[in-house]
């Protein structure tokens, strides 16, 4: 009984995928509904003993169909042989070409993929020192500068940024002869200043599992403090910080709200010429563009997982 | 010192611009007067306008409602995929825990772009509730994991025991496993509730005028209307808000923790 509606459930959901794509979307909708009444009735009926495992199914079935049918949709409407994204056509690669020879786009891809370097190698730089000396020195201060900008809403620090380097920043340094405005930079210093503390937060759960007497064991050997780091801290914690350079390559490549309000009106990344793209006009273009994007994200952390399988576990 | 310069700098510049005159063109006007009859220095004019105008504490309590109704539905739908995990076999649980991040790994606006396509064909577009379906969808990991590494701890001896003494599913869950949660609960509630208050592109894609929220309006004063003092000022709000819900947040968790 218990199988036979859980069967139901998932027969429900697969309805629910087709209705986007018939052209009947309503009326498939209401039977997937239908199909979903009728397997938590079955479930009811099913012996009273059963019931808590059925309910878990039942719901996490719908919660895990809930996180991908969207995706899905997105991917299968990029293939789409239609100007809307209501019903399915036909097939055709169109939307991808024709994203491929859009020069704006290709130019915001670059900026997206300058950008992410440059602010992964700063932020892992700055990161890992600041994850050394949380662990080194337990400091006060430290871990709330660290921790604030990862935790706060990202509207607030991007305002703040932009109100600094608009009004306190670019007065400064006019004074001095250098013109200075929004654009790459500011992205950068402001990608860096919330990709830190991932870095960081990375770095220093590596730290704490590590035996201390392995550095004291290198300076009884008489290495002085920059050859302890070299030789010895550093190579124990790459993988911590290849993981944390990885996390602030994706995030910054990723970063939509705070590169809105510090990029100014030249620069544009990806994710800008998206949020642009889906309010002036919604074309399957954009669903190739974020198809595209998923099969990369998707790569960035199949790598990370084989480079630092203990840490993608360490983290959730 | 990186942070210093622009984290905590730029964070108090921001305190001081809520208590300014909006220049003349947008932006901020100048300290000291340039020209006579110009205003310049402080003021507590933006704060002023905020309390004396039911409005903006509207948007704030409508803003607290969005939080509260998506952190709900979060925790409704997340609490079944963690108790799940808990209690799979130990060789699945990674798995089914990559399984929930892995949608996280597209482009946040990808994520709020498929429910455009997802509720357009049903004509529920731009309507209060497209806006929770979208914070519902970006936030919901937030909430399952750390439900789920709190669940994982549980000793399942516990509900055996329970059962043993004679509770029944539903007295098992509401007397055992649930209070035992609450940890996890409250620090999911507030990783969902936090980013959903300061939002602004979710509200601004999926719903109408009418659903506009916090993120909203400090979004519009600082690009739309240039009024940056206004904006400081509501991005202070904001703040207090955040560590307000933060604090209340960690005291629950704690005092739970010590009754425990």
């Amino acid at each position: 009984m218990r199988k036979l509606a859980l069967g139901i459930e998932a027969l429900a959901i697969a309805v629910l995928f087709g209705s986007f794509l018939a052209s009947g979307g309503k009326l498939l909708a209401g039977a997937a509904a239908a199909l979903l009444v009728l397997a938590g009735v079955l479930g009811l009926a099913g012996k009273r003993r059963e019931m808590p495992g059925f309910w878990l199914w039942f719901a996490s079935l719908l919660a895990y169909a809930f996180l991908y049918i969207p995706l899905v949709i997105v991917v299968i409407f990029s293939f789409n042989d239609s100007k809307l994204n209501a019903e399915w056509v036909g097939f055709t690669t169109a939307w991808y070409r024709k994203l491929f020879s859009d020069e704006d786009m290709l130019r915001a891809a670059l900026n997206s993929l300058s950008i992410a370097c440059g602010a992964a190698a700063i932020a892992t730089v700055l990161g890992t020192m600041a994850g050394l000396s949380m662990h080194r020195f337990k400091p006060k201060l430290l871990p709330f500068l660290v921790f604030t900008p990862v935790a706060m809403p990202e509207i607030l620090l991007g305002v703040s940024l932009l109100i600094f380097f608009l009004n306190t920043v670019s007065p400064a340094l006019g004074a001095m002869g250098i013109d200075f405005g929004l654009g790459l930079t500011t992205v950068v210093i402001a990608h860096v200043t919330f990709c830190i503390g991932f870095v960081a937060i990375i770095v220093r759960a590596r730290l704490a599992g590590m035996d201390e007497s392995i550095f004291e064991a290198a300076r009884d050997l008489g290495a002085t403090p920059w050859q302890t780091f070299r030789l010895v801290t550093l190579p124990l914690i790459m993988p911590g910080v290849i993981a944390g350079a990885l996390m602030a390559f994706t995030l910054s490549i990723d970063d939509f709200v705070i590169t809105f309000f510090t990029s100014g009106v030249g620069t544009k990344t990806l994710p800008l010429e998206i949020y642009t793209m889906i309010k002036v006009a919604v074309t399957p273009e954009v669903n190739a563009v974020s198809a595209l994007l998923m099969a990369l994200t998707l790569g960035m952390i199949m790598i990370a997982a084989k480079l630092a399988p203990d840490l993608m576990r360490a983290k959730t | 010192m990186f942070l210093v310069v622009f984290f905590l700098l730029p964070a108090l510049i921001v305190v001081v611009a809520s208590l300014r005159y909006p220049g003349e063109f947008g932006g901020l006007a100048p300290l000291v007067s340039a020209r006579p009859g110009e205003e310049a220095g402080l003021t507590l004019e933006t704060y002023r306008v905020f309390f004396s105008d039911w409005v903006y504490l509207e948007i704030f309590a409508k803003s607290f409602g969005v939080a509260v109704l998506t952190t709900l539905v979060c925790l409704l739908m997340a609490y079944p995929v963690a108790a799940l995990i808990a209690r799979s076999p130990k060789r699945y649980r990674d798995m089914m825990v990559l399984l929930v991040v892995l949608p996280f790994a597209s482009n946040f606006l990808v994520r709020v772009y498929a429910w455009m396509i997802m509720l357009g064909p049903f004509e529920l577009l731009f309507s209060r509730f497209a806006v929770i379906c979208g914070m519902v969808y970006v936030h919901l990991p937030f909430m399952i994991l750390p439900l789920y590494t709190n669940l994982e701890k549980h000793d399942p001896a516990l509900l055996d025991a329970a059962q043993d003494l004679g509770a029944n599913a539903w007295q098992r869950f509401w007397r055992v496993t649930f209070p035992l949660s609450l940890p996890g609960v409250f620090s999911g509630s507030a990783l969902v509730f936090i980013p959903v208050l300061g939002m602004f592109a979710i509200p601004e894609i999926l719903g109408g005028k009418d659903d506009w929220i916090v993120g909203n309006m400090i979004k519009e004063s600082f690009l739309g209307t240039r009024d940056w003092p206004f904006g400081s000022m509501l991005s202070l709000m904001l703040t207090l808000a955040v560590l307000a819900v933060a604090a209340a947040a960690s005291w629950l968790a704690g005092r739970r923790m010590s009754r425990a």
